[in-house]
């Protein structure tokens, strides 16, 4: 819906009487340019400023995989997709409205990716038409022209040449000057950009702060005089305090709240900006971060940490998470409380360093030799990040074994405002009971019902024994025994199904029954939500189940399953087609929960598992839904 | 203050620690074994320095020695192969009030576990650590480790051992913010408990080299030492506890060293044919990592929710 009112007044010489603000409800903005050249901080800018003013927001990154790729690059482009809505947005939405492009080539590079609304507004830095190297100019114009043939409306501006009557270096300045265009086009309030600039820069020298407020102010008004649209994107009025951040801040705060006193790392991306974060506020609550010599150590690290009473964390993405393995396998044998995140991005092994995939699950839960049971959650939101870490400390303490929390590239750097935590005393676990033991205390004193028992921390009196990850018997000693190893491999096992009777069956959106289930966990939520509610708006039998717990999982999940005529997970991993190329169902190979599914509750469930390192698009899904529910209605 | 209270202290002072308080079940190493005498020194140190034995932590790895933990009367922590020194680190980092101590192999620490090692010292985290360096893999039934020395056959070296071995003392004397490097053997149990003893007064990482025989692998490995103790060079230095009479009738080759001058150190660490027994080097003042990243305060609740409170802001979107 869209509504339009005259806005009055004259301006540089441009008639904005003739202009018409036009109200949007949705709307998608991307900034690309050559890596370095600030898109990123540009566009998150935007983003916190909208948020701030109430709207909902999504961010994704646009980044390559070097940190210098070649410039003028299709494949090297930088950059930031920012979807802003009257409501809360939980996806990266489908087509972009707006680009902004430092150069052709960036544009290039989204044009073979993204979806363009043929309606898109194209804002193209027009240097590159006169520069004095004629294959560039003859690309430039290529590609101007193409657009333009397309049908696109293209904004060609002197970017650099517009900032360099502010500052003396305008390379350095685009991107502020570009967030000052956005903030007039999208009716946002300067005060507050020019607060979230000075917030962007508060580790800069004032007078670099201040170049950037002149620049973004430049930008501003520059639009208001010269460009002949102008939108607004009024907010829902909220009720309810919130905050805005990314999924890799909301970790870092959970972190600091959960009451932990040691998050141990080695750097890998996507997962290290929870580190930077961590770093410069973790020690104003008691906590360190250490970042060790690898990732072995940084989980050894962890542990020790854990064993001696002060709750860890350690924090990695894929291929880190494969070198700790081994150490997870201890921690579940000596029953040592230990949280792990796993920011995962593309496998197997580099991989997609800086793109999303959902292609650890299986592996984090049978990572390491032997039955080695443990708590895998998934988070599903950016504010899921927050309380995920919350839950795991409680937890990996009261269950004393490692707890698992899946995160995924989309969430470390997307933003997305949620409400305010209110902070309780509860986050933080009550101290450890360090009194002295009474006499006769053991190690493992397991209950026979639930494999739980009471911790001993070292420097307790009478409590002293030696942790082992050898198998042992409740009093610590190594087990030379047959029905040893059997029982203790038992209590380890129980503490899952314990957990596991507490969890609460899982909400399914939509109606408890009818044609298809779509299954789906982590980060593509927003995306399976915002695809089933289309369609059910049309009236189509289609309902969504979005699981937060991977191992244990709650009761009930089978029963919904089968009250439902065809099921579908939706994942970001890979799983061969039933109708690819020498694909039988004898060697097809099913994505992750849907292997998990199948197995557990004997349900035929379907998959759609793709690795395009890209975050779900709404629109994907729904062509996949739609595609299923005709399967039903060939069979029926 | 959440979690574990290290300020809250016992009285101690009623008790008196004996050597049984630090034992624990039998030994099950082979008879002979060297590492029986590594375990009576330590658990002799823990007497007369009377550590509570709920304040120590031996942690160890994976292999003969790696037992060890096992055998004290203290907290242990028996983990994985070459992964000792950091899961020691963690105790420590956190736990200041504890006393650890870590155990190792010679593959435990040079070979699966060497970058650990070189961080180890460059840390420089207050803790002992003795490698237990029977030139061999124990455990593992005779395979080579990086120490056994060149041409020695053993299972997976049928025709010999093909490399010189790693000289673990000259290594870690050439990495930075070393601070106590040491070698003993443990056939001399004056020196060795004297090594110890220094090594646990030290201020830092110190690093302890115990030459230890394995009869079952390598029954006559350290012959040449063993019957000729000339090849074993005594390093005193002026704050050790003098030699007894007995040892000096014994042992000749004594070299009067001064543990601050690492040039000496590193050239005692590479002689062939002698064995420099004794602190090889010692520096006071090198800074270490779990002071430096020591909790500067005991974090109270309000504080605790003021440092969100403040985080939340910085990200605050107010209802309106
Ligand atoms: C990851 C891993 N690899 C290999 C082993 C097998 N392993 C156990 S002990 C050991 C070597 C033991 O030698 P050393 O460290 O010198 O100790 P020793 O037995 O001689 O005291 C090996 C290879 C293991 N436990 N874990
Ligand atoms: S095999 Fe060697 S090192 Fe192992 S216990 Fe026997 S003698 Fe000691
Ligand atoms: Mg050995």
């Amino acid at each position: 819906m869209t509504t339009t009112v005259k806005e009055t007044g004259t301006l540089n010489g441009f008639d904005s009487t003739t202009r018409s603000i036009v109200s949007l409800t949705d709307t998608v903005v991307e900034i690309v340019s050559d890596a370095g050249e600030g898109a990123q901080k540009a566009g998150q800018s935007f983003a916190t400023i909208s948020a701030k003013m109430g709207n909902g927001i999504w961010t994704v990154e646009i980044i390559p995989a070097d940190i210098q790729p070649p410039p003028r690059n299709a494949a090297g482009a930088s950059g930031i997709r920012i979807r802003v809505g009257s409501k809360s947005v939980t996806n990266m939405g489908d087509k972009i409205d707006l680009i902004v492009a430092f150069n052709e080539q960036s544009l290039l590079g989204r044009l073979a990716q993204a979806n363009f609304d043929p309606n898109c507004r194209i804002i193209l830095e027009n240097k590159w038409r006169t520069h004095p190297d004629p294959s560039i100019v003859e690309d430039y114009t290529k590609v101007y022209d193409q657009l333009v043939e397309e049908g696109y409306n293209v904004y060609e501006i002197p970017l650099e040449e517009l900032c360099a009557e502010h500052v003396s270096n305008p390379k350095l300045g685009k991107n502020m000057y570009v967030l000052g265009m956005l903030c007039y086009l999208y009716s946002r309030d300067l005060g507050l950009a020019e607060k979230q600039v000075a917030e962007a820069f508060r580790h800069k020298s004032q007078k670099i702060i201040d170049n950037n407020l002149i620049l973004l102010n430049a930008g501003y008004t520059w639009a208001q005089g010269n460009l002949d649209f102008r939108y607004d994107i009024p907010a829902l009025d909220s009720d309810v305090d919130r905050i805005v951040t990314n999924g890799n801040q909301a970790l870092a705060l959970g972190i600091m709240a959960s009451g932990m006193e040691m998050c141990a790392m080695y750097p890998i991306t996507p997962a290290t900006s929870v580190s930077h974060f961590l770093a410069e506020v973790f020690e104003n609550v008691g906590g360190m971060v250490h970042q060790s010599e690898d990732e072995i150590a940084a989980c050894a690290v962890a542990i020790g940490s854990s064993y001696a009473g002060k709750c860890a964390v350690t924090v990695t993405s894929g291929p880190g998470m494969s070198l700790k393995t081994e150490l997870l396998g201890l921690a579940t044998m000596a029953e040592i409380p230990l949280v792990l995140v796993n920011v995962q991005r593309g496998g197997p092994s580099t991989g997609l360093p800086t793109k999303v995939e959902q292609g650890d699950l299986l592996a984090t839960i049978f990572s390491t030799h032997g039955d080695a049971p443990k708590v895998v959650m998934a988070a599903a939101t950016i504010e899921d990040c927050f309380y995920s870490i919350l839950t795991a400390r409680k937890l990996a303490e009261t269950f004393r074994m490692p707890v698992m929390v899946l995160s995924d590239a989309n969430l470390a750097t997307g933003q997305q405002p949620y409400p305010r935590p209110v902070f309780s005393q509860d986050w933080v676990a009550p101290p450890i009971d360090q009194r002295p033991l009474a006499e006769g205390s053991i190690p493992y004193d397991w209950d026979p019902r639930t494999g739980l028992s009471k911790r001993i921390i070292p420097g307790q009196k009478g409590g002293t024994f030696t942790v082992t990850g050898l198998a042992h018997t409740p009093d610590g000693k190594v087990a030379y025994g047959p029905m040893e190893n059997q029982k203790s491999m038992e209590y380890r096992s129980r503490k899952l199904a314990a957990l596991q009777q507490s969890l609460k069956t899982p909400e399914v959106t939509g109606d408890e029954e009818g044609d298809l289930l779509v299954l789906g966990w982590g980060s593509t939520k927003g995306a399976i939500d915002e695809a089933v509610a289309r369609l059910r708006k049309e009236g189509l039998s289609v309902s969504s189940l979005h699981l937060r717990f991977l191992q244990p999982m709650a009761s009930g999940i089978g029963d919904i399953m089968k009250r439902f005529k065809r099921v579908i997970s939706v994942e970001l991993n890979y799983a061969d087609e039933p109708d690819g190329d020498i694909i039988t169902e004898e060697n097809r190979r099913y994505s992750n929960l849907a292997l998990l599914l199948r197995a557990r509750y004997l349900v035929d469930v379907q998959t759609f598992g793709t690795v395009f390192g890209q975050p779900l698009r709404p629109r994907v899904v729904e062509e996949r839904i739609r595609q299923e529910l005709a399967k039903i209605n060939v069979t029926a | 203050m959440f979690g574990v209270n290290e300020t809250q202290t016992v009285d101690y002072s009623q008790e008196y620690y004996s050597l049984e308080d630090y034992q624990s079940s039998t030994p099950r190493w082979c008879s002979g074994c060297g590492d029986n005498a590594i375990l009576t020194a330590v658990q002799r140190l823990c007497r007369d320095e009377q550590i509570p034995p709920e304040k120590a932590v031996f942690v160890s790895g994976i292999g003969c020695s790696s037992r060890f933990p096992h055998y004290m009367g203290t907290y242990g922590f028996h983990s994985l192969h070459g992964r000792a020194l950091p899961i020691a680190q963690g105790v420590k980092l956190r736990r200041p009030d504890l006393k650890v101590f870590v155990n190792m192999g010679d593959g435990d620490c040079c070979s699966i576990g060497t970058a650990h090692w070189i961080h180890a010292i460059r840390y420089n985290m207050n803790m002992t650590a003795i490698v237990h360096d029977n030139e061999i893999y124990g455990m593992t039934k005779k395979q080579a480790s990086p120490t056994t020395p060149m041409g020695i056959v053993t299972n997976t070296t049928p025709k010999g051992t093909y490399m010189e071995p790693l000289n673990m003392l000259s290594a870690t004397l050439g990495i930075s913010n070393v601070s106590f490097v040491a070698n003993a053997v443990e056939w001399i149990p004056e020196v060795l408990y004297e090594v110890i003893r220094q090594a646990y007064l030290h201020q830092g990482f110190s690093f302890v080299r115990v030459v230890q025989r394995c009869p079952h692998f390598l029954p006559n490995i350290f012959d040449p030492f063993l019957r000729n103790p000339d090849a074993i060079q005594i390093l005193t230095n002026p704050g050790a506890t003098p030699m007894s009479d007995s040892l000096k009738s014994v042992y000749k080759n004594v070299v009067e060293n001064n543990p601050a001058d690492i040039n000496q150190a590193r050239e005692l660490s590479m002689q062939k044919d002698v064995m420099p027994v004794g602190i090889l080097y010692q520096a006071t003042g090198v800074p270490c990592y779990d002071e430096l990243r020591r909790a500067p305060r005991v974090v109270s609740m309000e504080m605790r929710k003021k440092a969100l409170e403040d985080q939340f802001n910085r990200f605050a979107v107010n209802a309106g």
